[in-house]
């Protein structure tokens, strides 16, 4: 196999050949992550440990753009997956991790407990083989509840519920908040973030690999392929053995705050006759979270919601939790699973591609074991490349404050010191100006305005950024040194406005 | 902590209408509290006509009906605190307030009037399918976006929701060269005033699709086209009834919602229809001193009638203050909307202690021809009018006189309706 990929070395350097006389821009480094998703970040985070030249390369215009800002938020307790899977394996590491690392990192995490309910005497060996596997999985604290003690313990929960399982490990996380410390600390740490570039070719060279895009050539000893959805197509740019990932589509609905405590639990359904459920959770923002549906989708870039899947969340829903207000619908959205054919996470050098490294396949429970995926790759990297660990390695971040955290005194001097703490810009989330511009100015600042949304909640509420749209586009405008008219909602071409007059 | 006998929040038509008449009371002590850099509120971005005819006679736009009220604010010397937000209304009408001078403060208040006004239901709310990209408004914030900071939000628009601020953004856009391909209504029947249908839309030949919703938007990174569709009566996309429209921005006016986050955090009782608070025939919540007014109470169409009712929230909060004689205990007298009424402002009136007349304003729930409205003591009726049109877009109003209902003094229940005969 090796030998397929020295035959390509000559043309290959005619074409970085070729490249240069078009103007690209060389760059190198010891390893380079493709994606910069909650797992690319995760990697880059641990991998900057160690004395390396690292690149995250993104073709949004910010972390956090793609699954992972479109997902239940969940920390799964780790009771789903197969015995002796990676998934059950990083899951349940990753469970472990999240709390140690939230409060090094400053993102939110509450361990609210999950439930998974079971309607039908029938199924009760099924909810008993579900305990066995988290037993397995090494998932502590697992029980089995009655429905009446599930409504104890859950009022909502409709009579329908015969029984429950309980992990009271599972909880909720700001998949934001998670991903942009993650990516932030890694920036603090000495990653690059090369953003809006997307990888179009990956060539194997004497000493690496190059990645390609339109207008650069990263020179890499090592690769790490977390292009969530797009994790085959690089994968298969350099392996014979073949991935296919298929985009698992999910739709959600998210609520108003004022729904935000029907539930204090997370209620997953187990799966029975009436096929697979949809949960109900609380977010860690205090909104109610309810979906996802799952329908395999061709298109990667398919996130758009469709009127049966949105009205499938409402029907399925109510199975579980009875009196979810959906008229307080505040918003919904959908996210892509990246499902891959052999049902398990790819985590590992390729076999037949040596320095490249794959964390693909990343569908739940990513999220929950992006930490774990993060330590074990980075680990992996970091032995192959024989590289020594940083002596100054920065392990803490500091988040944005939020000052409805403080005390009245806290805040009141915080005003004092920087009034524009003082001027509330998005009224339904009490988000001030100073957090926005902190939000812009830091590590790795956000450039658009979902940016900004994702990073202090601006927008994020009741209104749905109807109110400090206009606002928010200033102060962005303000800070960037940017054309108000160049302001995007996202990505390039995301322009809110199509002129100035 | 500062204190007022009378703290306003909100500086838009209702609260500076509400300090207005407070003053015209008698009161000294008035703080009007506004979130925004500048008094006037919502009526800044409206900058077309039709403002003032009731309470002016004559035709203004927004800003200058809010010039207006603004003018007697300085004249009268009535404080204001601008770029001010309120945080909590607590117990005993502690409020905290938050601004870049004064920073986290707090502010005792004799009286609270809530004059916050209210927000606009964002697509979430219908639960429009689709993409999520650039290029989606709710009217309002495109409006501002207009006319007050002066940008261009779209070339190609489709609008969805036949509220006013959609009609109005309709002539808008259009004025300003955008090219506005459809509004739809998914009721069917408009919920704007019919004037701004003719005005709006019939003047420009904008086609309004009654029964029809957006069920699809396209388009990764700016909006490029929705889809509208029929609906049957229970307001489901009818198949094969799918039309596209190549666009780059789609305006929401799918409604509005009373603003009232402060007012449920301070116990304020609200209606479910309304999504206001219940009050009496003072326009007093369920918490005593506290009134609200304006469309923080309940949405209205025209800005008459919030100063209207505002400056009667002004003097109800005066005589609480400062009571000029001994209130007669008495009960509550509820008022209940019924047959054709969806609800009524106020829901409750104190017979004892109520001014000479009370304006009863109301909404129907859908489109009536030659019906009458209605009102009963108890089981007689005591009002019948004939009218030939009511609908659901135009708030309507009865007026309740004391000396008539000093004639029943064991009246249980007013009730307010619509009858075919």
């Amino acid at each position: 196999m090796s030998l397929l990929f020295f035959s390509m070395i000559p043309e290959n350097r005619e074409t970085i050949t070729d490249l240069e006389e078009n103007n690209m821009k060389e760059m190198n480094y010891d390893t380079a992550i493709i994606g910069g998703g909650v797992i690319g970040c995760a990697i880059a985070r641990e991998l900057s440990r160690y004395d390396l030249k690292i690149c995250v390369s993104e073709r949004e215009e910010d972390v956090c753009s793609g699954t992972s800002k479109s997902n239940s938020a969940i920390v799964h307790a780790g009771y789903d997956a197969v015995p002796g899977s990676l998934k059950a394996r990083f899951n349940t590491e990753g469970n472990r991790m999240m709390r140690e690392l939230s409060k090094a990192l400053d993102f939110s995490f509450i361990r609210n407990g999950s439930m998974v309910i079971c309607f039908s005497e029938k199924d009760i060996p099924a909810l008993n083989a579900l305990y066995e596997k988290g037993v397995k999985n090494g998932v502590p604290d697992l029980s089995i509840l009655t429905g009446d003690e599930v409504r104890t313990m859950e009022p909502n929960v409709t009579e329908t519920a015969v029984a429950a399982l309980y992990a009271p490990t599972g909880g909720i996380v700001c998949p934001f908040g998670l991903t942009i410390a993650l990516a932030e600390n890694a920036c603090d740490n000495g990653v690059e973030f090369l953003f809006e570039m997307e990888v179009k070719d990956i060539r194997k060279t004497e000493h690496g690999y190059d990645l390609i895009s339109e207008d650069k050539v990263i020179h890499t000893s090592y690769v790490i392929n977390a292009a969530g959805v797009y994790a085959d197509e690089f994968h298969n740019m350099v392996s014979e053995k073949k991935l296919r990932i298929t985009p698992r589509k999910g739709d959600y609905c998210l609520l108003d705050k004022e729904a935000g405590t029907l539930v204090s639990h997370t209620i997953f359904q187990l799966p029975g006759k009436m096929g697979k459920g949809i949960l109900v959770t609380p977010t860690v923002h205090g909104n109610l979270l309810t979906g996802p549906t799952a329908s395999d989708v061709e298109d990667k870039e398919a996130t758009g919601t469709t009127a049966k899947e949105l009205s499938d969340i409402m029907v399925k829903s109510a199975w579980g939790v009875k009196n979810i207000p959906f008229r307080h619908t505040i918003t919904s959205f959908s996210g892509l699973r990246a499902h891959e054919d052999g049902e398990d996470f790819v985590v590992g050098e390729v076999p037949d591609a040596a320095g490249f490294f794959d964390a693909a396949g990343m569908e739940s429970p990513g999220l929950t074991s992006a930490p774990a995926v993060g330590v074990y790759l980075a680990e992996l990297i970091a032995q192959k490349a024989n590289a020594k660990k940083k002596e100054h390695f920065q392990e803490t971040r500091k988040g944005i404050v939020n000052p409805q955290k403080l005390s009245f005194e806290q805040r009141a001097e915080m005003i004092n010191k920087d009034p524009s703490y003082g001027t509330i810009i998005c009224r339904c989330e009490g988000v001030s100006e100073g957090e926005i511009v902190d939000a812009i100015t830091r590590t790795l600042g956000a450039v658009s305005l979902d940016g900004i949304k994702r990073r202090v909640r601006a927008g994020m509420g009741r209104c749905q950024a109807g109110f400090c749209t206009p606002k928010t586009m200033e102060l962005l405008a303000r800070e960037t040194g940017k054309k108000i008219e160049d302001i995007c909602k996202n990505r390039t071409g995301s322009n809110l406005l199509t002129g100035k007059r | 902590m500062t204190e007022h006998d009378i703290v306003i929040i909100g500086g838009g038509p209702a609260g500076l209408a509400a300090a207005d008449a407070a003053r015209k009371a008698g009161i000294e002590d008035i703080m009007i509290l506004e979130r925004e850099a500048y008094l006037g509120g919502i009526l800044n971005q409206c900058i077309h006509n039709g403002f003032g005819l009731h309470t002016f006679k004559e035709e203004l736009t927004g800003p200058e009906y809010a010039v207006r009220y603004i003018k007697m604010i300085e004249e009268e010397n009535i404080p204001y605190l601008l770029n001010t937000m309120v945080l909590d209304i607590g117990r005993d009408k502690v409020l905290t307030i938050i601004n870049r001078g004064e920073g986290l403060t707090t502010i005792k208040a004799g009286a609270v009037i809530l004059a916050m006004g209210c927000r606009e239901r964002p697509r979430g709310a219908l639960n429009i399918p689709g993409f999520r990209p650039a290029g989606i408004y709710s009217a309002g914030t495109a409006q501002r976006l207009m006319n007050m900071e002066g940008y261009e939000v779209g070339k190609e628009a489709v609008i969805l929701g036949s509220g006013d601020i959609g009609l109005i953004m309709a002539r808008r856009m259009t004025l300003e060269g955008a090219r506005v391909k459809a509004v739809a209504e998914l009721m069917p029947y408009s919920g704007g005033l019919k004037r701004n249908i003719v005005q709006c839309l019939d003047d420009y030949g904008i086609s309004l699709k009654l029964s029809h919703t957006v069920v699809d938007i396209e388009g990764k990174e700016r909006v490029t086209g929705v889809t509208l569709a029929a609906v049957d009566e229970k307001r489901k996309p009818i198949p094969g009834t799918e039309e596209h429209y190549t666009c780059d921005t789609l305006l929401l006016s799918v409604g509005l919602i009373p603003e009232n986050e402060l007012s449920k955090g301070a116990g304020v009782q609200l209606d479910e229809i309304t999504s206001g608070p219940v009050v009496n025939d003072r326009l007093e919540t369920s918490i005593s001193g506290i009134f609200a007014c304006g469309n923080v109470l309940h949405v209205h169409d025209l800005v008459d009638y919030v100063s209207e009712e505002a400056s009667l929230a002004g003097t109800s909060a005066v005589s609480y203050v400062k009571p000029r004689k001994e209130k007669t205990p008495s009960s509550q007298i509820k008022i209940k909307a019924a047959g054709g009424v969806r609800y009524t402002v106020p829901q409750y009136l104190d017979a004892e202690n109520m001014e000479d007349q009370v304006k009863v304003r109301f909404r129907v729930s859908d489109v009536y021809r030659d019906r009458y409205i209605s009102v009963y003591f108890d089981s007689e009726r005591v009002s019948h009018k004939k009218r030939k049109v009511l609908a659901p877009g135009e708030m309507e109003q009865v007026v309740l006189k004391k000396e008539s209902l000093a004639k029943y003094p064991d009246l249980k229940q007013i009730v307010v309706c619509t009858e075919v005969e």
